[in-house]
C-alpha cells in the first residue's frame, strides 16, 4: 500500500473517529448531566487518540526502515560481495531493489541478487503488514479508550486545546531552529575548512587564488580573505553614495512637501524598485548600465570596464532606494510636529526647518536605515555576480572590475559540491564571515531604530 | 496697520539699509528653499525615471522575442526515408524492464531515421536553386524541429506517406538575422550565417514562407541546448510553481502558527524575547546564506538529491518564514482587545476566541503578507544556485522530487549563453514571465487587502 494512501486512510478514519464521538458526546448529555465541553471538543478528542499515535508509528517506521532493510540485506550477502564498497555497492542496492520491486533488470541477474532481492520483498512485506498492523491496532485501541473516557465532566476542550498549544510552540521554535542550523552548519563546515588553511591566513591574507579542486591534493591554494571584502565595501559604499543622496532626499519630499496625491502614487511606484528580483537588476546592469559606463567613460577619455565596481555598486544603490526612503519616510513622520512649529514659528524656512531640526532629530533613525540597507548591500549577490566582472585583486579602482563574498561563495560551491575540498568548503568559511558582519549590522541598526522610536512615543 | 504704527521711527537710512540686508538675505534663504525643494523632487524624478527605465529596457528589448522567425510550409513524409519497425507491444511473461529495452531500441530506431532529409526536401521545394547544398539548407530550420516530425509519426503512425502544413520554427541565426540583431554590414568571417543562407532566408521572408510568428515555444518547451530557437521556460515555470506551493503549503501555516502563538499566548520571558530578536534577525539574513544552510543541511547531512524543487522549496520556505511571521504579527497586534474580551467574556477559552474571531479578522491581512512574502520567495536566485538548481535540464519536471531549474535561474543561465544575440532578447522575455508572475501575485494581494481591509 502507497504511503500516501496510508496517509489519507488515518484521515478518513480519524474523521469516523470524530463523528463517533460527537455522536456519542451526545448520547452522554441527555438532558441529564452538564456538560464540561461541547460535542465538538469530544469528537476532536477521539479523533486525535485514534490518529495520533498511529502516525507517530508511521512516522518513525518510515524514517528508520530503509536503513535497517538495507543492513539486513547486506548481512546476507554472500561472504566475498562483502568488500564491496561506495559506488559499486550502491549498483547493487539498486539491482537488488529493482528486481524485488518486479521491474527486473534488463540483463540475467545472478543467484545471490535473486535471493537478496527474495529478502528484501519478503523483509518489505513483512514490515509493511508489521506496521498496518500495529497503526491499525493503535488506532483501534486509542478510539476505544477515548470513547470510554468520555464523560459529561471530561475536561475534554482543555486537553485538545494543549495539543494546539504545543502544535504553535513546535511551529515557533522552528524560526529558532533555522538560526541554529545556520550556525552550526556554517561553523561546523568552516572548522572543517580550518583543517586544511590557517584561519590567520584566511582572515588576514590578501590574496585569492584557489586553484581547482581536481588538480589534486599537491597545491592548496591561497584562500585570502581581504581582497574579496574590499571588494564587497567597495560595492557597498558606491551602492550607498546612490541609495542615500536619492533615498534621503525622496523621503524628506514625500514627508514633508509633496501633496497627497504624489505621495499617493510616486510612493507605491518606487517601492516596486524594492520588489524586483535582483537577477532582473543583474541583467540590467550588464546589458544596459554596463554598456552605457564603458561607452561614457570612453567619451571622456576613461578606461571604464563594462563591468566593474561601478557599475555593479550603481545598480544595487538603485536597487536600495526604496529600503531607505520608506525607512526615513517613517523616523521623519514620527518627528513630532511641535518640533517643526516651534521652528517655523521662529521665522525659518522650511528647508531650514528640514535641515536644522528634523533631519537631527531624525538621524539616529536615519544612520539605522543606513545600516540596514548597508546589510543588505553587503549580503546581495546576483547583481555582482552579472556586473562586478569577478577578479578577486586588491586594488583601490572602482572603475575596475572586483570580486565580493557573495560572488565567490557562488563560484566556489556552483557545480560538483564536494564536502571535502578546501575549494567548496572555503564557501562555508566566507558564509560565516557573511553572516557575522550582516548580523552584527542588523543588530546595532535594529537597537539604534528602537532606541529612536522610544525617545519619541 | 497696528504693527506700522507700533514700530518706531529710525533714522532712515540705517532703516532702509537693514530692510535691504534682510530682503537679500530672505532672496537668499529663498533661494535656497526652492533649490532644496527641487533637490527632493529631482531624487523622487530619479527613482521614477529608473522604474521607467528599467521596465521600458526590458519590454522593448523581450517583446519582440515572443515573435520568432517561423517556416510555414508543406512536408512530405515520404515512405521511402522513413522506415520503421511497429511498435513493439508487451509479450507474455517479460518483465518491465525487458520491455523498456526494447521499447528502448526502437525509440533509437525511430531517432534513427534522416528527419533531417525530410525537413530539406520541404525546403528545397521553395529553393531549387539550393539542391546541391543540403547541409547548407538545414541551417534555415531549427535542428530540434526534426523531433517534432519524429513525435508526430511516432504519435500517429499513418502520417507516414501522407502531406502536411507545418509551422516549423527558424534556426536562432536565421532569427537574429532577419529581426537585424546583428549588423548586417559586417563581413562574411564574423557572420553568423553562411552568405547564401542568409540570401536564402531574405529570399523566403519576402515571399511569406518565413514569417514573424507569436510562437508559444517559450511557454510550452523546457530548456534546450542543441536547438537553442526552441528553448522554452515551461521547465523553470513548473519548477517555480513547484517550489511555490511547497512555500504557500509549508512557510505559511508555520508562520501563521508561530505568529499567533508569540503574539496570543507567550509569556514575556527570556525565551519568547529570544524567539523575537531572532525572527528580526533572520529577516535581514542574505538568501545566500539559506542557499549555504540548504547545501549543508539538507544535501550533505540529510542527502536529498540535488537540483530538487523540495530542497528549493524548503529553503525558500525558510527565508519567507519571517516575513510571514511579521506580517501577521502586525495583523493580530491591529486587531481591537475587545474582540478577545468580547469573546472570552462569553466563556469561550482562549483557542476558541482566537481560531473563532481573531484569525478570520486577520485573515486578509495574513493572506497579503503571505503572498508579498511568496513573491519574493520566487523572485530569488542566489540560494538555489547554491543547491544545483543551476543544471541544464531539458525536461519537464514531473514531480518535486525530479530535477529542475526554476525561472531566475533560468534567468541566469541565459544571459550567460555564448549565442548573445539571440539570448538577450529571450532573457528579456523570460524576465517579463517573472515580473508578470510577481507583479499579479503583488495586484492580487493590493486586491484583497483592498477590498476585505477593515479599519478599526
Amino acid at each position: 500500500m502507497n504511503n500516501w494512501v496510508l496517509v489519507c486512510v488515518l484521515l478518513v478514519a480519524m474523521g469516523f473517529a470524530y463523528q463517533f464521538g460527537t455522536m456519542r458526546s451526545r448520547s452522554l448529555v441527555d438532558g441529564k448531566a452538564r456538560m464540561h465541553s461541547r460535542p465538538v471538543h469530544h469528537g476532536l478528542l477521539v479523533a486525535l487518540w485514534c490518529g495520533l499515535p498511529a502516525f507517530t508509528v508511521f512516522l518513525l517506521w518510515s524514517l528508520f526502515e530503509p536503513g535497517i532493510l538495507r543492513s539486513a540485506v547486506l548481512n546476507q550477502l554472500p561472504p566475498d560481495m562483502a568488500g564491496l564498497q561506495g559506488h559499486e555497492l550502491e549498483v547493487l542496492m539498486r539491482r537488488v531493489q529493482s528486481i524485488a520491486s518486479g521491474f527486473g533488470v534488463s540483463d540475467q541477474p545472478a543467484a545471490y541478487e535473486l535471493a537478496a532481492a527474495e529478502r528484501l520483498r519478503s523483509l518489505q512485506g513483512t514490515g509493511r503488514l508489521a506496521m498496518i498492523a500495529s497503526m491499525a491496532v493503535l488506532a483501534v485501541t486509542g478510539l476505544v479508550y477515548a470513547l470510554r473516557r468520555l464523560s459529561p465532566a471530561l475536561r475534554a476542550r482543555n486537553h485538545v486545546e494543549a495539543v494546539f498549544r504545543v502544535l504553535l510552540v513546535v511551529c515557533s521554535t522552528i524560526a529558532i531552529l533555522t538560526t541554529i542550523g545556520i550556525v552550526l552548519s556554517m561553523v561546523g563546515e568552516a572548522l572543517h575548512f580550518f583543517r586544511f588553511v590557517n584561519p590567520v591566513d584566511f582572515f588576514f591574507g590578501t590574496v585569492w587564488n584557489p586553484r581547482f579542486s581536481t588538480t589534486g591534493a599537491g597545491e592548496l591554494g591561497q584562500f585570502g580573505l581581504l581582497p574579496l571584502l574590499w571588494g564587497t565595501v567597495m560595492v557597498s559604499i558606491i551602492a550607498l553614495l546612490v541609495a542615500v543622496p536619492v533615498g534621503l532626499m525622496t523621503a524628506v519630499f514625500m514627508a514633508e512637501y509633496a501633496p497627497g496625491w504624489v505621495r499617493a502614487l510616486a510612493k507605491p511606484i518606487i517601492e516596486v524598485l524594492a520588489g524586483v528580483p535582483t537577477i532582473v537588476y543583474g541583467f540590467f546592469a550588464l546589458v544596459m548600465v554596463g554598456p552605457f559606463f564603458h561607452s561614457a567613460g570612453l567619451a571622456v577619455g576613461l578606461d571604464i570596464r563594462a563591468t566593474s565596481a561601478l557599475t555593479a555598486g550603481v545598480v544595487m544603490g538603485i536597487m536600495i532606494i526604496p529600503f531607505i526612503s520608506s525607512l526615513s519616510d517613517d523616523i521623519i513622520t514620527q518627528v513630532p510636529k511641535a518640533m517643526r512649529d516651534g521652528s517655523l514659528g521662529l521665522g525659518a524656512t522650511k528647508s531650514e526647518t528640514i535641515r536644522k531640526v528634523v533631519l537631527p532629530a531624525a538621524l539616529p533613525g536615519i544612520v539605522g536605515a543606513v545600516l540596514l540597507a548597508a546589510s543588505r548591500a553587503i549580503g546581495e549577490t546576483m547583481i555582482v555576480v552579472l556586473a562586478a566582472g569577478n577578479s578577486p585583486i586588491l586594488h583601490a579602482n572602482p572603475l575596475e572590475a572586483v570580486s565580493t563574498v557573495t560572488v565567490t561563495i557562488v563560484n566556489q560551491l556552483t557545480g560538483d559540491i564536494d564536502f571535502a575540498s578546501p575549494q567548496s568548503l572555503v564557501a562555508f568559511a566566507l558564509g560565516l564571515t557573511l553572516f557575522a558582519i550582516t548580523l552584527s549590522l542588523n543588530i546595532v541598526a535594529l537597537y539604534i531604530v528602537r532606541k529612536y522610536r522610544e525617545q519619541y512615543e | 496697520m497696528d504693527i506700522q504704527q507700533a514700530q518706531p521711527n529710525p533714522p532712515a537710512a540705517a532703516s532702509d539699509k537693514r530692510r535691504v540686508r534682510v530682503e537679500k538675505s530672505l532672496q537668499r534663504r529663498h533661494r535656497a528653499e526652492r533649490r532644496f525643494r527641487f533637490i527632493g523632487m529631482s531624487a523622487v524624478v530619479f527613482g521614477l525615471g529608473m522604474v521607467a527605465l528599467l521596465f521600458i529596457s526590458i519590454l522593448a528589448k523581450g517583446l519582440p522575442a515572443f515573435w520568432q522567425a517561423t517556416v510555414v510550409t508543406e512536408v512530405y513524409f515520404d515512405p521511402e526515408i522513413i522506415r520503421v519497425d511497429p511498435r513493439p507491444v508487451a509479450q507474455p511473461g517479460e518483465s518491465p524492464a525487458q520491455l523498456r529495452e526494447r521499447e528502448m531500441a526502437w525509440q533509437t530506431q525511430v531517432t534513427m531515421v534522416n528527419w533531417n532529409r525530410i525537413l530539406e526536401d520541404s525546403l528545397i521545394a521553395h529553393l531549387p536553386e539550393a539542391a546541391s547544398a543540403r547541409p547548407r539548407v538545414r541551417q534555415l530550420v531549427t535542428s530540434g524541429e526534426r523531433f517534432k516530425l519524429r513525435d508526430m509519426v511516432v504519435e500517429n503512425p499513418g502520417l507516414i506517406g501522407q502531406r502536411a502544413q507545418l509551422k516549423l520554427l527558424a534556426d536562432a541565426n536565421v532569427d537574429v538575422w532577419l529581426k537585424g540583431n546583428i549588423d548586417r554590414s559586417l563581413p562574411d568571417a564574423q557572420q553568423q550565417l553562411p552568405p547564401e543562407v542568409r540570401a536564402w532566408a531574405d529570399q523566403l521572408y519576402e515571399r511569406g514562407v518565413i514569417q514573424m510568428r507569436f510562437s508559444t515555444t517559450l511557454f510550452v518547451n523546457p530548456d534546450s541546448r542543441g536547438s537553442l530557437a526552441s528553448a522554452g521556460l515551461a521547465g523553470a515555470f513548473v519548477g517555480s510553481l513547484y517550489m511555490m506551493l511547497i512555500v504557500i503549503l509549508l512557510a505559511v501555516p508555520v508562520g501563521v502558527a508561530s505568529a499567533v502563538y508569540l503574539e496570543e499566548f507567550a509569556p514575556r520571558n527570556r525565551f519568547t524575547d529570544l524567539i523575537e530578536v531572532n525572527i528580526n534577525n533572520l529577516a535581514a539574513v542574505p538568501s545566500i546564506i539559506f542557499g549555504l544552510l540548504g547545501a549543508a543541511v539538507f544535501i550533505n547531512w540529510f542527502g536529498m538529491p540535488l537540483s530538487a524543487p523540495i530542497v528549493g522549496g524548503l529553503v525558500l520556505s525558510l527565508m519567507t518564514l519571517p516575513t510571514v511571521i511579521i506580517a501577521t504579527r502586525s495583523t493580530l497586534k491591529a486587531i481591537p482587545p475587545s474582540i478577545r474580551q468580547a469573546a472570552l467574556g462569553i466563556g469561550a477559552s482562549k483557542v476558541q476566541t482566537i481560531l473563532h474571531h481573531v484569525l478570520p479578522l486577520a485573515l486578509p491581512g495574513i493572506l497579503t503578507g503571505a503572498i508579498i512574502g511568496v513573491a519574493q520567495a520566487i523572485g530569488e536566485t542566489a540560494p538555489l544556485l547554491l543547491i544545483g538548481m543551476s543544471a541544464f535540464v531539458a525536461a519537464i519536471p514531473g514531480t518535486p522530487f525530479d530535477q529542475s531549474t526554476a525561472l531566475p535561474v533560468q534567468i541566469y543561465l541565459w544571459q550567460g549563453n555564448e549565442l548573445r544575440n539571440f539570448f538577450e532578447a529571450r532573457t528579456s522575455a523570460a524576465i517579463i514571465v517573472l515580473l508578470a508572475l510577481m507583479l499579479s501575485l503583488n495586484a492580487f494581494a493590493i486586491w484583497l487587502r483592498k477590498r476585505f481591509e477593515k479599519r478599526w
